[in-house]
């Protein structure tokens, strides 16, 4: 097998072994049930994941996620209840607001030559205060349209609901991974994290990939901030606190390096499952404290970067001299 | 050496001067200080108290950022030492035992974090993230997820009594950003450091051990965290595993950055981390002075950092810099050099490559 799906294939390996170890104790695990809630619970975690793979492939990070969630969320409920807007027209609205500030974001990052680190970190700022003007309580959300998106789904044999939510992150893991694996766009991502300078003189538009990377971020963060809202049927301004950090951790997890440069928002999807994984064990046993999570997912974390890094050794061995392939990865969705 | 210090503080000072006028300007008692039994209260006395821990973070932020490196984990590392010193105090070992175990816990956390960054070759700001991620299960684990409360006169003195009139955290921060300030600059120490921030392999060659100096590092950053932890604590009177020290890591790295330091190492100023540190505060303290519903304060926070930001922005900063030195070149005509367009300017790469 080519050296650079080593971390896919552990990825997968480590979830497959965890879900046969909570089997082996829990038979009840391997139900369509526990499947579907799987999915269901970690929809909104799984689609802001692939905004942050892409991100992290291109070797930037994207800390106003979890604000932007929280901002989703409070922005439907109060453009609900205040105005008589169909709640498609409030959706497009609001996935349009979330572009075009990722947009903003990745335009000043280019411009003003600033990390993203700290420029996300004052949109993480922006966006959980924009949440807080707009409103500082809990709005639920009450819509003939919303009841009937949580009420769809489609009853898996074994009565395990496959819903509309979890269907939704699936689609959206196999569009980030086309558009990632098998776009021009993506291909640009790829070769901005295998090193900038490269990727200039390789013809890469450097600029217009950076603002496109963080309008993605900013459009699935929105697109996960609607799913978070169908989810809860309210809006929160305190929602979703530090969830980039555990969407940083899923794509780590997931086998991206954090470099960029290589990986596949395929293992994104592993890593967010995974981590649902160790909370659904939690509660099934229901003598462990939830603080066993935290630490759990940090080992795991240390497990495979640990495990990247060996990987990478060797793989820098076997193409000694020939770079590390991080490039080529690219295309080989 | 002096005025060299004074002209490199000396944005971050003009800019703590500006919104120190702003917020006064706004809420016209901000300055006012009064004694009262004994010690000084207003609202400055309280900004300076109040920035303790995000100051005190912030110097070993400096250090580990000026070695190119991240510590996300100072806020976690602060709940576990408050953990640590709660649990302690709980356990009848006094306020001395309370504060060297805290101090041995955030030099434990210094230490693994330095191992993974300097033995392990792991990227600082993913090595970190570990500890940020496990940490506040660590500090759960041990106050058994409630929140320990101790009733200990001695230790609560390092959260709010007062020395010579002078809150106990405004002394500390301001003692530790001087003592290490002073061991950096009068030794080679803080040389070494920006050397290995510079370039590591580089730095290695001509013969600095780069491993240990990292190491040490990550470990200064760790103490820190730990009396910023015991500040924390003591002032509460209790270990909150969940909120103690959240997200306090992003706002260090925020003063750092205010202070003009750069993510991807090198020149660093303790000072003027610390100044940056002063600047967050002020804003959030002058907000809530001024009067606005709290609901604004983020937004305001979040506009004021990015004007902040973008007046030190690197590409600005070449801009300046040009400016300046054709400003130097007319006073004195002497220079060889070609006059250059802005345009003809590099682009500041080494910011650009902040972003991996």
């Amino acid at each position: 097998m080519n050296p650079r799906f080593y971390p896919l294939a552990a990825t997968i390996a480590i979830f497959v072994a965890a879900y046969a170890v909570c089997y082996a104790q829990f038979p009840y695990m391997l139900s369509t049930r526990v499947a579907g809630n799987l999915l269901t619970d970690n929809a909104y975690l799984g689609i802001v994941a692939v905004g942050m793979t892409v991100v992290i492939l291109s070797g930037g990070i994207d800390l106003s996620v979890g604000s932007v969630i929280a901002f989703s969320g409070v922005f439907v409920a109060v453009m609900l209840r205040d105005s008589g807007l169909h709640p498609l027209a409030v959706f497009a609205l609001l996935l349009l607001i979330t572009t075009a500030f990722g947009a903003a974001m990745g335009a000043i990052i280019h411009v003003l030559a600033m990390p993203a680190f700290i420029v996300t970190l004052a949109g993480m700022f922006l966006a959980r205060g924009a949440a807080y003007m707009l409103t500082i309580d809990s709005v639920p959300i009450a819509h003939p349209f919303y009841d009937l998106m949580q009420d769809a789904y489609w009853l898996m044999p074994g009565k395990g609901r496959l819903t509309l939510i979890g269907v939704l992150m699936l689609l959206s893991v196999l569009g980030g991974a086309l558009v990632a694996h098998r776009t021009r766009f993506g291909a640009s991502v790829f070769a901005l994290g295998g090193g900038e300078q490269t990727a200039r003189l390789m013809g890469v538009r450097v600029g217009r990939t950076t603002v496109g990377i963080y309008a993605f971020s900013g459009f699935m963060a929105g697109l996960s901030g609607l799913v978070f809202s169908v989810y809860t049927g309210s809006g929160y301004p305190l929602a979703t606190v530090g969830t980039e950090l555990t969407a940083i951790a899923a794509v780590v997890i997931g086998g991206t390096l954090l470099t960029g440069g290589a990986g596949y928002v395929l293992g994104t999807l592993f890593g967010v499952l995974t981590m649902g994984l160790i909370q659904t064990y939690i509660v099934f046993d229901g003598s462990l404290s939830s603080w066993w999570t935290k630490i759990v997912i940090g080992l795991l974390l240390l497990l495979f970067i640990l495990l990247q890094k060996g990987l990478l050794r060797l793989t820098s061995a076997r193409l000694s001299g020939a770079g590390t392939g991080a490039g080529s990865a690219a295309r080989a969705g | 050496m002096m005025p060299r210090t004074l002209s490199r503080i000396l944005p971050q000072a003009l800019t703590l001067l500006a919104v120190v006028a702003l917020v006064s300007a706004v809420f016209p008692g901000f300055l006012d200080v009064d004694l009262v039994n004994g010690r000084l209260v207003g609202p400055a006395v309280d900004v300076v108290k109040r920035g303790a821990p995000v100051a005190l973070l912030a110097v070993g932020m400096t250090l580990v950022i000026a070695t190119r490196g991240i510590d996300l984990s100072v806020g976690t590392v602060m709940a576990i030492t408050g953990a640590v010193a709660a649990w302690t105090i709980g356990a009848g070992w006094g306020w001395g035992g309370a504060v060297a175990l805290a101090l041995a816990a955030g030099l434990a956390a210094g230490l693994w974090n330095g191992c993974l960054v300097a033995v392990i070759g792991i990227q600082p700001i993913v090595a970190t993230l570990i500890l940020m991620t496990a940490g506040r299960g660590i500090a759960q684990l041990i106050t058994e997820g409630r929140i320990l409360t101790f009733n200990d006169a001695a230790f609560a003195w390092f959260g709010s009594g007062s020395l010579l009139g002078v809150p106990v955290p405004a002394v500390l921060w301001l003692l530790t950003a001087i003592l290490v300030a002073q061991l950096m600059r009068r030794t080679a120490l803080g040389l070494l450091v920006e050397a290995v921030g510079i370039n590591r392999r580089a730095s290695a060659l001509a013969g600095v051990n780069a491993r240990v100096l990292l190491i040490a590092v990550y470990m200064a950053s760790g103490l820190c965290a730990a009396l910023a932890g015991i500040v924390a604590t003591a002032d509460i009177r209790g270990a909150d595993a969940n909120n103690a020290g959240l997200w306090l890591e992003l706002d260090a790295i925020l003063a750092v950055v205010i202070g003009g330091n750069s993510l991807m190492g090198g020149r660093f100023s303790v000072a003027a981390s610390v100044l940056g540190a002063l600047i967050i505060q002020t804003i959030d303290t002058g907000i809530l002075l001024a009067g606005f519903p709290s609901e604004y304060n983020l937004v305001i926070k979040a506009a004021l950092v990015l004007v902040i930001l973008v007046l030190q922005s690197p590409n600005l900063g070449a801009h300046w810099h040009f400016l300046r030195s054709q400003m130097r070149r007319r006073a004195e005509p002497a220079p060889a050099a070609s006059p250059q367009g802005p345009g003809a300017q590099p682009r500041t790469t080494p910011a650009e490559e902040a972003r991996r």
